[in-house]
């Protein structure tokens, strides 16, 4: 099935420019026709994921795929993994430091976020290589 | 009633309007950011203490009517510049959090 692919390097360095990745696919996916509902989904989850690479691994790579009856979210990271998937998705489970909570991150919110605005999300993580996430809106 | 209208029926500081005659259709007040990514409705005022740029991103995916920077909290360097870029209409006022949600809950 064909495909449109949209392909963002994260830069981990850079908080204040966090999102921008997330920002443009919302335009694109508006000039492609979406609701309005299927883009806030989708750039929200996105959004979350960036801002989980961006604190915890120092960036990462975004994939984003269009197909014409679902749009996949890839998101692969190098960073330290997570132990333990089960207590990071648990709503207010956070490791983020101090100086990131005090920018209003850090609720614990953002894995539980990204399940509850996505259809399916899948989540490989190996300590000390990195995570990889998938997930899929239907459209 | 419009994000301009709000803001002189209760003398916010209007900060950045590039979008003076958007409608406010609810409300939602928080911090932390992506509690408020899951609770805000677009065309809903957002009020806030949280100052820096990263406010800009979440109101540009949520799609509200309007940041409302409350407890006379000023914009980091930068916010400004971000909402004028994005689009976003941006308010302050001295007032507390809940003294603002009580201004909007009486004008809708």
């Amino acid at each position: 099935m064909d495909k449109v692919n949209f392909h963002f390097e994260i830069d981990g360095e850079n908080f204040t420019s966090a999102g921008e990745a997330s920002v443009r696919i919302k335009k694109m996916l508006r000039e492609m026709g979406f609701t309005p509902e299927i883009i806030r989904r989708v750039s929200v989850a996105m959004y979350e994921g960036e801002i989980n690479m961006v604190i915890h691994a120092n960036g990462g790579e975004a994939d984003v795929n269009v197909f014409c009856d679902r749009i996949e979210i890839i998101l692969a990271d190098r960073g330290p993994g997570i132990p333990n998937i089960d207590l990071a998705m648990q709503e207010g489970y956070s490791t983020a430091p101090d100086n990131i909570r005090s920018l209003g991150f850090g609720a614990g919110m953002g894995l539980p976020n990204m399940k509850r605005y996505t259809d399916d999300m899948k989540i490989e993580s190996e300590v000390g290589k990195g995570t990889t996430i998938v997930m899929t809106v239907n459209v | 009633m419009t994000v301009k209208e709000l803001a002189n029926a209760f003398d916010y500081e209007i900060l950045c309007l590039p979008d003076e005659a958007r409608e406010i259709r609810g409300g939602y007040a928080g911090d932390l950011l992506s509690w408020v990514m899951g609770k805000l409705d677009a065309d809903s005022a957002w009020v806030t203490i949280m100052s820096n740029v990263n406010i800009i991103a979440v109101a540009t995916l949520t799609d509200p009517s309007c940041i409302i920077l409350s407890e006379g909290v000023s914009p980091d360097e930068g916010v400004l510049a971000r909402a004028e870029q994005q689009g976003i209409n941006l308010l302050s006022a001295k007032k507390t959090t809940f003294e603002v949600c009580a201004d909007l809950a009486s004008m809708l």
